[in-house]
């Protein structure tokens, strides 16, 4: 396959950046999408020129380090898949493809490919903790969960923090992302504690960084993870709860 | 989840706006936030959707003929009976629609300018968008052209500026001869297509946003039949009368008119 590359070169946060067209020869429907920019890197760099800058890490699609905006959508054309899980053989020879950085004014791009996704940390910060006792190894299933609410908990830790539902959002919203990160502690008997402090806390905070949801549900369609939309619904609602609780009641369960 | 946070000296990512100093007593504190002002704009677009749902059910009754109408108008005037002054609850009614229109608006329009200042460059590619639809995208234009309309219609139906023949009380000769106008029923289709288009998108959202979305699909099918149901029943009441399926009626504007004269004339 012969792919052209339609790439976004930013040399740092304020330059303002261009597109570039490169040529990648043989490239085989095999290859991962990092793969053939791999091969596109190694043709510029034998030219003497500069790489193109891209996030990457695991290359299995659980680290959520990867993730370009390809032809229009977050992570490409394929439906839960992280951009490094998804192969050429979703192209076709002669193809040009358009890649550019996640665009949100909380993702600052750092150069090319690569943006800035530390409001993510700063809404984890904010929250993304629970108390425990510390000491010895608690013993397995002392705690009593419901098969439903731990599904429901690893449904909504499948999230990655990759960044693609507040890349595809309209609003550059992070509700899908914040939502996850509540949901999987706030569904849990363990996440009670610091069940509305951490719902505010984290709403909040990204808040400070984000826009603001319309539920248009372009994230749940762009994450790699499949996150549901019904986690938003659900942060919404212990939001509005958060404002009413009294807190001094909340052993009373 | 990967660490983005080490080894990185380039630049800051700085909120873009602060948390409120000050929090006021709940519920207040809730419009200081955009979830709160969310979940305003629900609750003020279900109270909308219910008048609205209303509003059409009731002009239904133009159906049933001239009396039909001119009474249901007159007891909306008159709600509460005997036990409160005549008008005094559609007046309490209609102050509440016009709070809830303008917090509906006020929600809306913070919010855009908070989704506007927290996008950067814009994607310099076609994005494709595969579950934003027409609707969602343009709930600020048929949301805009639903206010204009509005005002239109108060203007048209309530206040009677429009037209000289118009009469306080005869709900269904004002509505006839008013849609009778090729342009005023032209206005009320393309009016109420941008309603049903704003509903289709907006009763869903309202549901997401209220956390009633626990029935897979529920606010979808919801919302489309929210606004099938207004689009054919407010689209039904400027065709029939263009076609002459119901007609001006002489003798009830005759008796309202007397009634008028013979009582008093207070709303």
């Amino acid at each position: 396959m012969n792919i052209t590359v339609k790439v976004w070169r930013q040399e740092g946060p304020n330059d303002t950046g261009r597109f570039e067209s490169y040529q990648v020869p043989d490239v085989s429907e095999d290859m991962s999408f990092l793969e053939m920019l791999d091969i596109m890197n190694e043709h510029l760099i034998s030219d003497g020129q500069i790489p193109v800058t891209f996030d990457h890490d695991c290359r299995e699609g659980i680290c959520g380090t990867c993730g370009v905006m390809i032809n229009g959508q977050a992570h490409g054309p394929e439906k839960a898949t992280a951009t490094c899980q998804l192969h050429m053989r979703k192209f076709s020879d002669g193809d040009e493809i358009v890649i550019e950085p996640w665009r949100a004014g909380a993702f600052p791009i750092i150069k090319d490919l690569m943006v800035d996704r530390r409001a993510f940390d700063r809404i984890i910060e904010a929250g993304g903790y629970i108390s425990v006792s510390t000491g010895s190894a608690p013993d397995a299933n002392e705690i009593p969960i419901p098969k439903e609410a731990a599904d429901l908990s690893m449904d909504a830790a499948a999230c990655i923090g990759c960044g693609a539902c507040v890349a595809a959002c309209p609003n550059s919203a992070a509700q899908l992302f914040t939502s996850a990160k509540l949901a999987h502690l706030n569904v849990m008997p363990q996440g009670q504690t610091e069940r509305f402090k951490r719902t505010q806390d984290m709403v909040e905070t990204m808040e400070s960084y984000f826009g603001a949801c319309t539920n248009h549900g372009e994230c749940h369609e762009a994450c790699p993870k499949e996150i549901s939309l019904d986690f938003i619904a659900m942060m919404n609602g212990d939001y509005v709860k958060a404002q009413f609780k009294n807190r001094s009641l909340a052993g009373q369960g | 989840m990967a660490i983005t946070d080490r080894g990185r000296s380039v630049g800051t990512v700085e909120p873009i706006r602060t948390r409120p100093k000050k929090a006021l007593p709940p519920p207040l504190s809730l419009y200081q936030t955009a979830i709160g002002k969310k979940f305003v704009m629900a609750l003020t677009g279900l109270g909308l959707i219910g008048f609205v749902i209303f509003h059409t059910l009731g002009n239904m009754k133009l159906y049933l003929g001239a009396e039909d109408i001119n009474v249901y108008g007159e007891s909306l005037r008159d709600l509460g009976g005997h036990l409160v002054p005549r008008t005094h609850i559609l007046w309490l009614l209609r102050f509440g629609l016009i709070a809830m229109f303008a917090l509906h608006i006020h929600s809306a329009y913070t919010l855009t300018m908070m989704s506007r200042a927290s996008t950067a460059l814009k994607y310099q590619q076609k994005q494709k968008f595969s579950a934003a639809n027409f609707a969602s995208r343009s709930m600020r234009w048929t949301g805009t052209i639903v206010l204009l309309y509005l005002i239109f219609h108060l203007a048209d139906l309530t206040w009677g500026v429009t037209d000289d023949d118009w009469v306080r009380g005869d709900v269904y000769n004002n509505m006839i001869k008013s849609f009778q106008r090729p342009l005023v029923a032209l206005i009320y289709i393309v009016a109420n297509i941008a309603l049903a288009i704003h509903l289709f998108h907006g009763v869903a959202s309202m549901m997401t946003t209220l956390n009633l979305n626990r029935i897979k699909n529920l606010p979808q099918m919801a919302a489309g039949a929210v606004a099938a149901f207004i689009l054919v029943g407010n689209l039904s009441f400027p065709i029939a009368i263009q076609a002459g399926l119901v007609e001006f009626d002489d003798e009830a504007r005759q008796e309202v008119i007397d009634h008028a004269q013979g009582g008093e004339d207070d709303e």
